[in-house]
Formats: C-alpha cells, sequence, structure tokens
C-alpha cells in the first residue's frame, strides 16, 4: 500500500510540474496584457515602469522560474485586473462553485439511483424504457440551452425561482454559503439541476447496468433459493455491490462538474470560479488564469488519487494486482 | 424495406464501407426504426444546410435584406419584405429561419471538420502506438491519459483563449480535445488484430510496413472508430456550440447555432423566448439524430453484442 501510494504521488508531482511548463508557456502566449492594462495615452516611461513591475520584461524562462519559486510558497502573483492575489480570489470564489457541484452530486444521486434501479430490475416494462429514452436525451441536450429554458419557464414565465445570482448568503469558517439560508437554496436550484442533468443520466445508465449484470450472477440467485425477501436481496445483495462502480465514476466526474460549471455559471451569473476563469480570459488577467488552470490540476490530480485509494479500499482485487 | 434503405444508408456520412456484408449490414442497421428516423433526419438536415443560400426565405448576413423595423418580431408575423416570419426575428430584423439555416451550415462544418481531422490524427498516432510498442507507444498512450484527465470543456476554453476566436481556431481547438478517443479506440483494436493469423501471414510475406498497417491492419480497426467518429461528430458539435454560446467560439460575423442562442440570451428575461429556443431546437434535434445514428452503429458493429 505504501509503494503504491508513493508512485502514485510521484506521478502526480511529475503531472503537476509538466502542466505548470504547459499552461505557463500557453497563457504566456495570450496577447500582450500591456496593451490592455495600461491606458493608450501613458507615456514610454509609464510603459516600462509598468512593465517593470507586472515582471513582463524579463525572459521567458526567468518568468517561469519566479513564477515556480513562488508558487512553491503558496503565491501564484497578483490580479492584473483586482490587483489581489490571484490564489486569493479563486479561493473566495471556491464555495459558490463547490456547492453547485455538490448540489448538482447530490441531485444525481437523488434522481439518478432509484430510476436506474428500476430500469435495471424491470428492463422491458414501458417505463423502463422512457427512462432510458430520458437518459438518451440528458446526453444529448445542450446543458446552457436547457439552463436558458429553465429560467424562461421558472423565472421569467412561472416566477418560482430567482433567475440569476447566489441569494443571500451565510459566512462560515469565513466563506460565504448560500445553501443555509432559503433564500440560498431558491436560487441553487435550478443551476444545481442544470448542472446535474449529464450526471443523473450516467448515473441512470450505469445502475441499470450493474443491476441487470448484477441480478445474474450466483450469489444473487441463491439468496433468492435461500428464501430472501426481494427487498432485502435488491437493496443488500445487489444495490450494495453495483454503488462501488457508481460512486467511483459519480466521484471521478466530480472534477469534470467543477469544470463543466463554467457554463452554468455563466447562464445563471453564479458568482464562482467559472464565471471568474471567462471573465479573467475576456481580460487576459494572466496570473487568475494560471492560478485558475494549476488549481484544477492540483484538483483533478486529487481527486483521481482520492477515487484510486477508495477504489482499493473497496475492492480487494485492485490492491492485489499492484502489488503482484 | 431494403429496396427503400439501401439508397439511405448509402446516402449517409456515417456509412461505413465493409466489404461483403454490406446488404447485410444495411438490412441489420434499418431494424431500428428510430435508428433509421435519425439517419433520415441528419440527412435532411446536412441537406438544409449545404442548400441554405438556395433555400432560405433571406439572406440573413446580406444588410440589404435586413429591415431594421422588422426586430423581435413573434414567430408569424409577416415581415415589411412581404415575407412571413414562421421563427419570428432577432434583435437586427434577421429571419430566425434563415439564421438558424444558416447557422447549421456553420455548425455542421465545424462538427464534421473537427472529427475527420482529429479521426485521421488520432487514428495514425493510435496506429503508430499499437505497431510500433515500446517507448512510442508509452509515450503517446501517456498524452492520451493526460488529454482524457483533463475535461474537454477547460482545455477547449484554454486553446481558444490562447488562439482567439475563428472558426479555424474552433476546429484546432476541437481536434486537440478530441484525436485522444480516436488514437485509444485504434490501438485498442489494433493491440488485438495485429495478434491474428492474417498480419503474420502478411509479415511472413515480407510485405512493407505501410501496406501491412493500410491495407491489412487498418480496415479491420474501422468498426470501433466508425462508431466512435459519429459520437464525437454530435460532441464537437454540443462543444463548440458550447464555446461559442460563452463567448469564445465562432466570431459574430459567422454565426452557429450557439452563437444565435447567446444572442437571444439578454431577450429571454424579457418573454422574447424565440430567439434562443428555436436555433436551441435545431441543435438538439441535430445532435439527437446524430445520436441514434451511432447508437445503432454501435449495436450493429459490435460483435461482442450480436447473439
Amino acid at each position: 500500500m505504501t509503494v503504491f501510494l508513493l508512485r502514485r504521488l510521484m506521478q502526480a508531482a511529475l503531472v503537476v510540474l509538466a502542466m505548470s511548463v504547459l499552461v505557463f508557456i500557453g497563457v504566456y502566449a495570450i496577447g500582450d496584457p500591456v496593451e490592455i492594462l495600461i491606458s493608450p495615452d501613458a507615456d514610454q516611461i509609464e510603459r516600462e515602469r509598468a512593465i517593470q513591475a507586472l515582471g513582463l520584461d524579463l525572459p521567458l524562462w526567468q518568468q517561469y522560474l519566479v513564477f515556480l519559486v513562488k508558487a512553491a510558497q503558496g503565491d501564484l502573483g497578483n490580479s492584473f485586473v483586482f490587483n489581489e492575489p490571484a490564489l486569493q480570489l479563486i479561493l473566495q470564489r471556491m464555495p459558490a462553485t463547490l456547492e453547485l457541484a455538490v448540489g448538482a452530486t447530490f441531485f444525481a444521486l437523488l434522481v439518478g439511483l432509484p430510476l436506474g434501479l428500476y430500469a435495471g430490475l424491470r428492463p422491458n416494462s414501458p417505463v423502463s424504457k422512457g427512462i432510458m429514452a430520458g437518459s438518451i436525451l440528458g446526453f444529448s441536450l445542450p446543458t446552457f440551452w436547457v439552463g436558458l429554458m429553465l429560467i424562461m419557464v421558472f423565472a421569467v414565465q412561472l416566477g418560482w425561482l430567482p433567475s440569476t445570482g447566489r441569494g443571500e448568503t451565510v459566512e462560515v469558517l469565513g466563506m460565504r454559503w448560500s445553501f443555509l439560508t432559503w433564500d440560498g437554496i431558491q436560487h441553487m436550484i435550478m443551476p444545481a439541476f442544470n448542472l446535474s442533468l449529464f450526471k443523473i443520466s450516467l448515473v441512470i445508465r450505469l445502475t441499470r447496468a450493474g443491476v441487470r449484470e448484477t441480478m445474474l450472477m450466483d450469489y444473487v440467485k441463491f439468496a433468492r433459493a435461500k428464501g430472501l425477501s426481494p427487498a432485502r436481496v435488491t437493496f443488500v445483495h445487489v444495490f450494495k455491490n453495483i454503488l462501488i462502480p457508481v460512486v467511483t465514476v459519480v466521484g471521478l466526474e466530480f472534477g469534470g462538474t467543477i469544470a463543466f460549471s463554467v457554463v452554468t455559471e455563466s447562464v445563471f451569473a453564479w458568482p464562482g470560479m467559472g464565471k471568474l476563469i471567462i471573465d479573467s480570459i475576456n481580460v487576459l488577467d494572466r496570473p487568475v488564469i494560471v492560478a485558475y488552470l494549476m488549481i484544477i490540476v492540483l484538483m483533478f490530480i486529487t481527486i483521481n488519487l482520492i477515487v484510486d485509494l477508495t477504489y482499493s479500499v473497496l475492492d480487494p482485487r485492485v490492491r492485489l494486482e499492484t502489488r503482484s | 424495406m431494403s429496396t427503400t434503405t439501401a439508397p439511405l444508408g448509402a446516402a449517409a456520412p456515417a456509412a461505413p464501407k465493409v466489404e461483403t456484408p454490406f446488404r447485410r449490414f444495411v438490412s441489420e442497421f434499418a431494424s431500428s426504426r428510430l435508428a433509421l428516423f435519425g439517419l433520415v433526419v441528419i440527412t435532411l438536415i446536412a441537406l438544409v444546410a449545404i442548400f441554405a443560400p438556395w433555400i432560405a426565405p433571406q439572406n440573413p448576413y446580406d444588410l440589404a435584406q435586413l429591415d431594421i423595423m422588422d426586430g423581435r418580431m413573434e414567430p408569424g408575423t409577416v415581415g415589411g419584405a412581404g415575407f412571413t416570419y414562421w421563427l419570428g426575428t432577432d434583435d437586427q430584423g434577421r429571419d430566425m429561419l434563415s439564421g438558424i439555416m444558416y447557422g447549421l451550415r456553420i455548425s455542421l462544418s465545424v462538427g464534421a471538420g473537427s472529427a475527420i481531422i482529429a479521426c485521421l490524427v488520432g487514428a495514425s498516432l493510435g496506429m503508430i502506438a499499437a505497431y510500433a510498442g515500446g517507448r512510442t507507444d508509452s509515450l503517446i498512450m501517456r498524452l492520451v491519459d493526460l488529454q482524457l484527465s483533463f475535461p474537454a470543456i477547460l482545455a477547449a476554453l484554454m486553446i481558444l483563449a490562447f488562439l482567439g476566436k475563428g472558426i479555424l481556431n474552433v476546429v484546432i481547438a476541437l481536434v486537440i480535445v478530441e484525436w485522444a478517443y480516436y488514437a485509444r479506440t485504434v490501438r485498442g483494436s489494433a493491440l488485438v488484430e495485429r495478434r491474428r493469423e492474417y498480419i503474420e501471414a502478411a509479415q511472413c510475406l515480407a510485405l512493407p510496413t505501410r501496406r501491412i498497417i493500410f491495407r491489412h491492419l487498418l480496415p479491420n480497426c474501422l468498426p470501433p472508430l466508425i462508431v466512435v467518429a459519429t459520437m464525437q461528430v454530435a460532441r464537437a458539435i454540443a462543444l463548440e456550440a458550447t464555446l461559442s454560446f460563452l463567448g469564445l467560439g465562432v466570431p459574430i460575423t459567422e454565426p452557429s447555432l450557439g452563437l444565435l442562442i447567446a444572442n437571444g440570451y439578454e431577450y429571454m428575461l424579457s418573454g422574447k423566448y424565440w430567439i434562443s429556443f428555436y436555433p436551441g431546437i435545431a441543435l438538439l434535434i441535430t445532435i439527437v439524430s446524430i445520436n441514434l445514428v451511432g447508437d445503432q452503429l454501435r449495436d450493429v458493429l459490435n460483435p461482442r453484442l450480436k447473439k
């Protein structure tokens, strides 16, 4: 286990380093921030002073080294626009994105698991066929368009839910959360549901496939032959076993959800990391773009690591394989 | 049934060249009414897109044909030019129906174009990885893993942030995001196929490697590749629409369906739903019909699912 963990950590560190080079060079290639940040009527001396202050006069590799040393100390540079540390700027927006992603995951499991279970137990019933057709739609529907339609129906025409923004927030542990107020929850329903559409379909399909496969297993037949109640067979023998792949995929998808919240946040004007990155790309705020990317890369590597470890705990076969 | 379906199968962009059992393939494909319906719809959509300049009621990008007085008209109103705006008009007085027809041209060509290029790049790299093995293989597959561990939307977002707007840039971004799927698919099936006897026989005949790869290995790796390619066209169209909606995709002068939807965003809150609604429906129908065809192709071409 320790060797497995150490090797994975080494790999992860290498990927982070490689990505930092890629991201830095990539972001460096975007336009010239000087032209955007310094007013066109600034004279030559002012321009040079600003370039020097931002560290843009050094050669690329030196800028990268400065960036790397500072990044190791947790300093990812100051935002050109807000003149605040980029890391702090992103971390401020992180709770909004996180609660949206958690809400979406919650929706996905709440809706997807029962529907998938039903479709798996009665694969030929018309209801199951309807569920499966719906899941195809969930994969095909363009998320941003569904978001717009949700706003149109529930905010504009029916007036049940607020269309945009985060609503009232409460400060807990120095971060602002909206899921603790009724107003905040109302603001969260549509974006979280919108973000979860794809995941609902995914959970339905995984659960259905898992149930159908597990129902044919010998131990399920044995449990039935033993005379256990159908409910006990379904929930203890079948459901528990299909949870492993479902949880793994939903866990892996969590990173994807955070990434995809870029779209949902733009539609619902949700003030999270995703909206920040779109705004930063539009004004070429390099430090924020770099910081965001580094945080996302770190997040993905951590999620993959956690999922791998959980998997090896849940399924002993994985551990045995790496040992041999 | 078979006489009517054969030309349809032949007309589809996704119809593969299976050498002998072509007719069997067509009839198996046609066994799903839904898939057949999808194929008909996507063919019609492609025809509309191709012939848009001749069948659209107006050229939405010829300013001389636009009447600003007709702006934001409801679906079904008769405009100043004398014809009916069946799907309404946008803020510039453009007929939405014509806008959608022209938008489909851009959406479909970006989607299909990027899928074809990504397929060529990905399939070549996957084939090289499978055939060369060793270092080359692990280097290419590392790249594939890295690419696939990063969500497509973010990668495409970043690439477009570096490159800027533009149809060509969107295609480049989509190719970079998608090649890995093809590479993984082709490598997977090529690794299985290259251990088969016919490859061994070809090697014993001392045929040139290029010939073995292109004439023997590649045709046998095609079925899964065709399935992936069909699905990826739908994915590419959706991704392009999303990027354009975020304002990072196609430029305003060449609006795809995604950009049309984005244009209607601000009018949505005042109840003028049609500017965003109808382009979205067009996008949805396109993606769903491609996916229906892809689903059926997967079932027909996958030998494991045959009973």
